[in-house]
């Protein structure tokens, strides 16, 4: 859930973190220790390891790094069963079924016998391209698709040189098939009896990869391979980690961000059968708290209720939802940053003129999960088990705290139940925080593992939120729909400014997370002004970022282009786009010709509503079906046409497509809003900030545009263009547009 | 001590009798397939029957649960219960789980719902929708929940 422009500027960005932080090469371990450890750990031998460490000195080439060892990724069992390693972390997206996929495919692996898991926070699990341990963006299949193909060609290589030798024939002569080498004379041997010869084998420097035509895994439909798990409750979340004699934390959070304590009273809390300790801490943005450590989280909660706490927030800055639109508005009237230029002197003589103004609340990304890390300590470094988005940065803040290097951190990254960008913050808000809750426990005398636990409430109250953003525009066409000059204001926090990732995404004043996906495919004639407010309210990327609003205001606006000027939304589009946008006209072409639209009669009261947004390098249009019941507007459909190239799995691309299309409907119905008072958040669990449920769910359709170019993400795009094309529908219904998310009609 | 019968086990359980199910589950017994989501049941995450009743285990204290049978997610989609079993085979097939969190409450509902159903009968998906309206999914698989819960009604005629 990071931003777009992070594929370019990241690696520069990072720069100084990766030197500072980046934990030093792992230590070579000779072949022989590593069979003792294996030995002595009850492992079998004679498999081919899975460890991030590098095997054998002697077989392992300078030139590759350690993303490019097949022995961090794979380890292949006597019976055959192949694990594969995955960089990046599941949360939903399907990924640690997709890159075992697509090493799979190089390696010939038998499918039925590929299993996967999470790696760490160890170099050989950082993105290939960005040097740092990263899911979001959309990118892991991206960044990584080439990765795991050679991984999966250079152990397929090692494993043809193994059996060659055992047979005593040219490797040339073998092939594979299905997890066996077969030789000329159809003679077989296992993957399984191969893997501690092959381990011995040099890894292959350089490899070729199959010819897209001869796959036979990649572009199937795929199920997922912790579907069984997930189906019966045997999987473990970050949540369910549990290790000897752990104790379970909950925090007493400010009920302002940043505040500080004036007294605390724990005597009651204290009191509480398996309570251990109540602990002032340090907490996120300077603020203070206090943390009861307990037997469970049961009697942590009941401890935390029973403190009596005085919050000094007197030196924090408290925001108000309604005095912040009043100074947003004036913001937006004020000289501020451009993005874009454009002479704007056409809009005054305009024939015809849109003046529109939107209002974007503060969004919680409430992942089911509720937000937990468990760290253990021991002589000379320091375990967590989290399911981050960001192991690498989550590592090296827990070693900050701790006052440890980054290499004696180790972070197991956890199944996460969701995520949506909140386990990926720069300043690893909740991490740091039990850290510390851990560092003060052992400061007083208390040695035990502590897991860390956001309660619902401590999450939806806990910051980190989509900023509210306003933006307005002025635009100026005629008759035909030609737009001649538009004047467009974005006022928002900015998501990055402050954090490391400050020097990369803000240029001239602008953070490009708030304008992606502005203006682009449209050649319009587009000013755009953007103005940064700094306001006490933690921000962050939210499912799609900057195109969260980016894509509802430029979707919502051309349809408004085209009603005004009585065109059909999309004939108008394809115009637009002309031949410069060949992606988007084929996603919308598709979802257009799968729903009807235009060719089929709807219901009565019903309309149609359309968009079209590129988000990630990827490009998705829905048609949509709506219409109001009882003053509520209702989501009956959803076909949506997708273009992410070359499409890995179908079944996860159809899977992240409803659940962005959910996540986007979530954008438009009531309750879908964070609000101030006096600085303090108004909604605390699920009945002030609400989700959609089964009833809301549309009926979606998902059809992907074929494709052989190198594979674009998918876990974000779906999201963007749904509240744009529900909207545009409604506004036919009604003949008023809606600016103004959660949707209020009439 | 509270007495609970899990599973068709029995286990006593020094906490308070207040301590809601979820937290006896999770903490003291290391079921931990039931979820908390929300404590506060708004979200159906930690559904478990009592008495083959849904429930939501984060607001039931276990001092309800004295003399009542709790199932779990442990023992619903383990073979051992066909309407638990056919639901958990419809799971599978429609890939329903995303992140897979609120899963284990999902098809503790669908279990119910279904056990409740005449026998044979096969709900339109008005009636799927209100049985399953209790349970949140952020991830948005409630179209595969829908189909799935009908395969699985199908399987059981
Ligand atoms: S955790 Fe019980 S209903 Fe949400
Ligand atoms: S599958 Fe993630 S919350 Fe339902």
């Amino acid at each position: 859930m990071l931003p777009e422009a992070f594929s370019v500027e990241l690696p520069r960005a990072l720069q100084h973190l990766i030197e500072r932080d980046a934990p030093a090469p792992a230590t070579l371990m000779s072949r022989r220790s590593f069979l003792k450890l294996a030995g002595a750990g009850g492992l079998a031998l004679g498999v081919f390891p899975l460890n991030a460490i590098a095997q054998d000195g002697a077989a392992k080439p300078a030139a590759l790094k350690p993303t490019q060892q097949p022995s961090a990724f794979l380890h292949i069992a006597p019976d055959g069963v192949v694990t594969v390693a995955v960089n990046r972390l599941e949360f939903g997206q399907g990924i640690l079924t997709a890159l075992p996929m697509i090493l799979a495919e190089e390696l010939d692996a038998d499918w039925s016998k590929v299993r996967s898991r999470h790696g760490s926070n160890d170099p050989a699990y950082a993105d290939p391209l960005f040097g740092v341990h990263l899911t979001g963006g959309s990118n892991s299949i991206k960044n990584s698709f080439t990765q795991y193909r050679e991984l999966g060609a250079r152990a397929r290589q090692m494993l043809l040189s193994a059996a060659a030798a055992r047979w005593n024939v040219d490797a040339a002569t073998l092939q594979t098939r299905s997890g066996q080498v077969v030789a000329a004379d159809g003679r077989t041997l296992g993957y399984g009896e191969l893997a501690e010869a092959a381990m011995a084998v040099p890894v292959p420097d350089k490899v070729a990869l199959k010819d897209a035509k001869d796959f036979r895994l990649i572009g199937q439909p795929t199920s997922r391979l912790d579907a069984r798990a997930k189906s019966s409750g045997r999987q473990d979340f970050g949540l369910d980690v549990r290790l000897p004699g752990q104790l379970t934390a909950l925090v007493a959070h400010p009920p302002v961000f940043g505040a500080r304590l004036r007294s605390v009273d724990d005597g009651a809390a204290r009191a509480i059968k398996g309570v251990k300790t109540v602990l002032r801490v340090p907490v996120d943005r300077g603020g203070e708290g206090v943390a009861v450590l307990a037997d469970g989280y049961w009697a942590a909660k009941l401890g935390r209720d029973a403190l009596r706490l005085d919050w000094d927030t007197t030196a924090v800055d408290k925001v108000d939802s309604a005095r912040q639109l009043a100074q947003y508005r004036q913001l937006a009237g004020e000289p501020g940053a451009r993005h874009f230029d454009a002479d704007m002197a056409p809009l005054a003589k305009a024939p015809r003129h849109i003046d529109a103004e939107f209002v974007f609340p503060y969004l919680a990304h409430t992942p089911m999960e509720p937000l937990n890390c468990t760290v253990r300590m021991a002589a000379g470094g320091a375990e967590l088990w989290v399911g981050s988005q960001l192991p690498g940065l989550d590592g090296a803040a827990a070693a900050r705290v701790l006052g440890l290097k980054p290499e004696q951190v180790k972070v197991h990254v956890q199944m996460a139940g969701g995520g949506f960008g909140r386990r990926g913050v720069p300043s690893s808000d909740y991490v740091v925080e039990a850290c510390e809750v851990a560092k003060a426990a052992r400061a007083a005398g208390l040695d035990a593992p502590v897991q860390l636990v956001w309660s619902r409430e401590d999450d939806v109250r806990g910051g980190y939120y989509r900023p509210m953003h306003l933006h307005r525009a002025r635009i100026g066409f005629d008759s035909k729909g030609k737009v001649l000059a538009w004047d467009h204001v974005i006022v928002g926090q900015s998501i990055t400014a402050g954090t490391l990732f400050e020097g990369s995404m803000i240029k001239n004043g602008v953070d490009t997370t708030a304008v992606e996906g502005m203006r682009d495919p449209y050649a319009l004639p587009m000013r755009l002004t953007v103005h940064h407010p700094k306001l006490n309210v933690p921000v962050l990327w939210w499912r799609s970022v900057g195109s969260t609003h980016t894509a509802f205001v430029m979707e919502t606006l051309i349809d408004d282009i085209a009603r005004n000027t009585r065109q059909d939304p999309v004939a108008y589009r394809l115009q637009l786009f002309g031949d410069r946008a060949p992606r988007h006209r084929a996603a919308l072409q598709l979802a257009v010709d799968k729903s009807g639209y235009g060719k089929r009669a709807l219901a009565a009261g019903r309309a149609w509503g359309v968009a079209v947004h590129e988000s990630f390098e990827s490009v998705v249009a829905y048609v949509v079906e709506a219409s109001i019941r009882n003053g509520q507007p209702v989501l009956h459909r959803a076909t949506a046409g997708v273009h992410c190239n070359l499409a890995v799995n179908p079944r996860t691309i159809e899977a992240q497509v409803e659940g962005g299309a959910l996540m986007g409907l979530s954008m438009c119905l009531p309750g879908a809003a964070i609000t101030l008072k006096d600085g303090e958040v108004e909604q605390r669990n699920f009945d002030g900030f609400a989700l959609p449920r089964i009833g809301d769910m549309p009926e979606v359709a998902v059809h992907i545009v074929p494709s052989a170019d190198p594979p674009t993400g998918m876990g974000e795009p779906g999201l963007p263009p749904l509240a744009p094309a529900f909207a545009n529908a409604l506004a036919r219904l009604t003949g008023k547009p809606l600016r103004e998310m959660p949707f209020k009609l009439a | 001590m509270t007495t609970l019968q899990v599973n068709g086990r029995t286990h006593s359980v020094d906490a308070d009798p207040g301590t809601p199910i979820l937290w006896a589950l999770r903490d003291t017994l290391g079921l931990t397939g039931t979820k908390f989501g929300c404590g506060a049941a708004l979200c159906g995450a930690c559904t478990v029957l009592m008495d083959g009743q849904p429930i939501r285990s984060c607001v039931t204290p276990i001092s309800a649960a004295e003399g009542k049978r709790i199932t779990t997610i442990e023992a619903t989609a383990d073979g051992s219960d066909p309407v638990g079993s056919a639901v958990h085979a419809a799971w599978v097939k429609h890939d329903v789980a995303q992140c897979g969190y609120c899963q284990s409450g999902q098809i503790m509902s669908a279990t119910a719902f279904l056990k409740s159903l005449p026998r044979g009968a096969q709900p339109t998906v008005a009636d799927i929708d209100a049985a399953m309206a209790g349970n949140l999914c952020r991830c948005g698989t409630y179209a595969r929940i829908r189909a799935a819960v009908a395969d699985a009604a199908r399987a059981l005629a």
